[in-house]
């Protein structure tokens, strides 16, 4: 006690914030139970709510159950049946497209518009934007969904503007045509997300050093070099957040397709989540509705995973 | 030369941007004004503007059980899952308890958990529990699920906390509660309120719980309420259009009055998360 004490008392030295190993022994004694104490509440309601209803739809996923009689053990076979029955393969095979607009369409040009933006980042004009592009990720996904499927529709305002630019000719009633209901899907997701992800790259932007701005002018370079050879780079952290949290969007979507297409039409627009919903609470089929969802939780983590080593790498 | 030619491509940009995301709401609005039953054609101001769809959505939505609903769950979700984080991130950012790691190791294998993956099992065990068609079967459910990110986003507030504040606190003979109740959450009240407009958002729009745990569309979450509300009236497209924009509303105000926090906490949490 008295030797730590004198610890504290003495002016503190900037490269002891944490301690000598000899005293964080003794602490970590001290204060070993009471830390359990303390995590507790929170590990329980994760164990009871979390864990183990993982645990259970790995346990489902290799029985024949439907929700109420005896269930009888079915191997691998609730497996064989999502990659042999496309209706649910076809279910990954969308969200793995929808990555493309979930993704892609925020990503790319959110990067493009950024850098567009980024010197007038500070002006009233894009305080204002600021606000307005943070709008959709503040409604409830499911009113995104009603709106822009009354957008979309055969005399919605997007078909009115297509006509407007005397492209008449392509209008049609975008979610309704399996041709065209799944990158229809896919825009509304781009839309929700855009406005996310160029805020993040602009507050990224704003902590890259200018001077790397004005070496690259001084050496001649364009506005293309400078977004490649500079913002970027910068930008790999932020990059690496949209690409994880737009694709768990993707993969995970389910709010905007139940409410704008409910998979249809036939099954263009099914999505995993989708399909788990229907298979488990209305066809009452809890083996293949399971094996889904740990197919999907795994294809999540495989595909966040990469990303997230990729973007936390030290910068080169 | 080029710098003020870039800078009106970047504002002709923005205003562009900023009409592409307004449209929605403004088709929803424009919509909204026209007769009842009827079926309009894009963006066209009606010639006889129809201000009492609104009040008409208001009643056969009934907009005031579902705002009340809402709250109650917000209420039950949003401290309990604050201060159970708030204890656990304190213990594992700060305490150096034994086991601490691979106790957040095992919350962060929750973060990037689709809620679509263990909705199946949810439902048979809160069936088992008796909870199935109460505000519990989401509140409870919800305060789990929330738990990696919010522990993982207490515990990086905790972490830089010097410890030679403690270490002060200790030699006055401060018990560890209140080392963590009077000196260290009035320090987290920055994380702690970030975290909890992020946790009501997410609860108030949660829709997949909503509609699976509760039936009964006025025990359900405002996200929730509005799909039972579509299923409804989906072809009354003015309606829905009115109910739609009221069932938005509420979010909407939080949201313009606490802007700046709301801007923050969402682009913080993302990077974190």
């Amino acid at each position: 006690m008295t030797r730590s004490s004198n610890l504290v008392a003495a002016p503190p030295r900037p490269s002891t914030v944490v301690g000598p190993p000899a005293r964080r022994r003794r602490r970590s004694r001290r204060t070993g139970w009471a830390g359990w104490l303390f995590v507790a509440p929170a590990l329980i309601f994760y164990a009871v709510f979390v864990l183990r209803p993982i645990v259970l739809t790995v346990q489902y996923s290799f029985y024949d159950w439907n929700g109420i009689g005896a269930s009888r053990w079915a191997g691998f076979g609730n497996y064989t049946k999502v990659f042999a029955d496309p209706e649910l393969y076809d279910s990954i095979l969308h969200a793995f497209e929808l990555i493309l607009f979930f993704s892609g369409i925020p990503v790319l040009l959110g990067l493009a518009i950024a850098a567009t933006i980024r010197r007038i980042a500070t002006s009233r004009l894009a305080l204002v934007a600021r606000t307005v592009l943070f709008l959709p990720q503040v409604i409830p996904l499911v009113a995104a969904g009603i709106a822009w499927t009354w957008l979309l529709s055969a005399t919605g305002v997007v078909n009115q503007l297509l006509s407007a630019l005397g492209l008449g000719k392509v209008t049609k009633a975008w979610l309704g045509d399996s041709s065209t209901a799944l990158p229809a899907v896919g825009v509304i997701g781009a839309w929700v997300l855009l406005g996310l992800c160029i805020l993040l790259f602009l507050s990224g932007m704003s902590k890259i050093d200018p001077a790397l701005y004005e070496a690259a002018r001084i050496d001649g370079a364009g506005v293309v070099r400078e977004f490649f050879a500079i913002t970027v780079p910068g930008l790999r952290q932020e990059i690496g957040v949209c690409v994880t949290v737009t694709m768990i969007a993707a993969l995970a979507s389910f709010d905007i397709v139940y409410v704008s297409t409910q998979g249809g039409p036939g099954n263009a627009t099914t999505v995993p989540g989708l399909e788990i919903y229907y298979l488990a609470f209305s066809q009452r089929e809890v083996g293949p509705a399971s094996a889904l969802a740990v197919v999907l939780m795994v294809v999540v983590l495989a595909v966040v995973l990469p990303v997230q080593r990729i973007s936390k790498e030290d910068k080169p | 030369m080029t710098g003020t030619g870039r800078s009106l491509t970047g504002r002709i940009l923005l205003v562009v941007l900023m009409a592409a995301t307004v449209l929605p709401f403004v088709s929803l609005f424009v919509t909204a004004l026209h007769p009842s039953g009827s079926y309009p054609s894009g963006l066209e101001w009606p010639s006889d503007p129809q201000w009492g769809n609104f009040a008409r959505a208001f009643e056969v939505a009934r907009l005031g059980e579902f705002l009340k609903s809402s709250v109650l769950i917000v209420l039950g979700v949003v401290p309990v899952s604050l201060l159970i984080a708030t204890m656990a991130g304190f213990a594992t950012g700060h305490l150096r308890m034994p086991g601490g790691r691979a106790v957040f190791l095992l919350f962060v294998l929750g973060l990037t958990l689709p809620f679509e993956g263990i909705i199946t099992p949810l439902y048979f065990q809160v069936r088992d529990m008796g909870l199935l068609n109460t505000r519990w079967a989401i509140i409870l459910p919800l305060i789990g699920l929330y738990m990696p990110f919010s522990v993982y986003w207490m515990r990086a507030h905790f972490v830089t906390m010097p410890h030679e504040l403690s270490e002060s606190a200790r030699v006055d003979g401060v018990s560890t509660w209140q080392l963590f109740w009077r000196i260290h959450v009035p320090l987290a009240k920055p994380a702690l309120s970030s975290l909890a407009i992020l946790l009501f958002l997410w609860t108030w729009n949660q829709f997949l719980l909503a509609i699976v745990l509760v039936d009964e569309p006025a025990k359900r979450t405002m996200a929730g309420a509005l799909g039972a509300f579509q299923g409804q009236w989906g072809t009354d497209i003015p309606l829905l259009c009115a109910g739609s924009l009221l069932i938005l509303t509420p979010t909407l105000v939080v949201f313009l009055i606490f802007q700046r926090r709301f801007v923050s906490a969402l682009l913080a949490g993302s990077l974190k998360g």
